[in-house]
């Protein structure tokens, strides 16, 4: 079983003020240096079988018809290996 | 014959039952829609009411988008069928890409709930044309993600073709200075598609339908006049 995981985050253009929230919470709690947020979405999808260019290429579509509206949201479509999800179950 | 109008139930929509009263009160007869059924009933025109369809999961009205029902209204109000989304059904509409733009949460991350001045910025839809253009109307606005965008592109063609239909009164004299209630660009608080059938809007005008409950006024109702003189003379 192979695990695809896609980003979704907002456009750089467009406000996010749930990341601006968690921004400004941030000094109070001793973060310093950290000038901006912006909070996104992760979906992990557990493929049966291996994930070859058809199944990444369905992902795809699936990315940007349902996961992610991209009339505002930009999306990444990234293979984890099975080295990084053992090491993520740790 | 009256017109029957469509009013469609998602699980978690809440405001169907409202809708179908301010049908019946404007004279028309409302059909009550089921997310799951692709069969629109033949009815004139359909309305997709408010509330948190599928608990507004991954996005207000994303999940809504793909259900059988709408998979039938995307198809008819393509050709033509009038359609109104209030509120979450305006989230639906932009989901389903029937209107451009997107939804987003309330630039001040509150939920909002106050009787909100609009202007009337276009009359000849299918849905607005009992009201007059630059009329000013006092509705109920509820909501979470009730922030309108759209790219500048976008912005500047909607308002070219005057497809702005209603905006939030926070400028000038007659603002009722409670501000942009939720952040929406230029104002917008409804649109329509390039023919006019189509209509989304963050406000409730089936809460404003009776003279006991709401605002005390009926400023929402001539929605459902409009259009059931739209069908009635069709």
């Amino acid at each position: 079983m192979a695990r695809v995981v896609v980003d979704v985050m907002l456009k750089p253009e467009i406000l996010d003020p749930q990341g601006q929230a968690v921004q400004r919470a941030l000094p109070r709690l001793g973060f310093e240096g950290i000038s901006d947020v912006r909070q996104g979405k992760r979906f992990e999808l557990e493929v049966d079988g291996p994930v070859d260019e058809a199944v990444l290429a369905r992902i795809h579509d699936l990315a940007e018809s349902f996961l992610a509206n991209t009339v505002i949201e930009d999306f990444t479509v990234k293979v984890e290996s099975d080295d990084v999800v053992a090491g993520a179950a740790k | 014959m009256t017109a029957r109008i469509g009013v469609v139930t998602f699980p978690g929509s809440l405001d169907d039952r409202d809708t179908q009263r301010a049908i019946r009160l404007a004279g028309a007869e409302p059909v009550a829609l089921w997310h799951k059924d692709k069969d629109l009933k033949q009815v004139d025109a359909v309305v997709l009411p408010g509330g948190f369809s599928y608990g507004d999961y991954l996005r207000a009205g994303a999940i809504s988008r793909f259900s059988p029902v709408m998979g039938s209204v995307i198809e008819q109000a393509k050709a033509g069928l009038p359609v109104l989304g209030i509120c979450n059904g305006f989230q639906v509409l932009t989901e389903a890409h029937l209107l451009p733009g997107a939804m987003l949460g309330n630039d001040h991350l509150h939920f909002i709930c106050r009787d909100q001045k609009l202007r009337v910025e276009n009359a000849s839809t299918a849905w607005t044309s009992d009201y007059s253009e630059g009329q000013e109307i006092f509705i109920p606005l509820k909501n979470m993600d009730g922030r309108y965008v759209a790219d500048e592109y976008t912005l500047d063609k909607l308002e070219a073709e005057g497809r702005v239909v209603f905006r939030y009164v926070v400028r000038g004299e007659a603002a009722d200075g409670c501000g942009n209630p939720n952040g929406s660009l230029r104002d917008i608080a409804g649109i329509t598609n390039e023919a006019g059938n189509v209509v989304g809007l963050m406000p409730h005008p089936e809460h404003a339908t009776e003279p006991l409950i709401g605002t005390g006024r009926t400023d929402g109702l001539p929605f459902f006049t409009s259009i059931l003189k739209k069908l009635v003379t069709a």
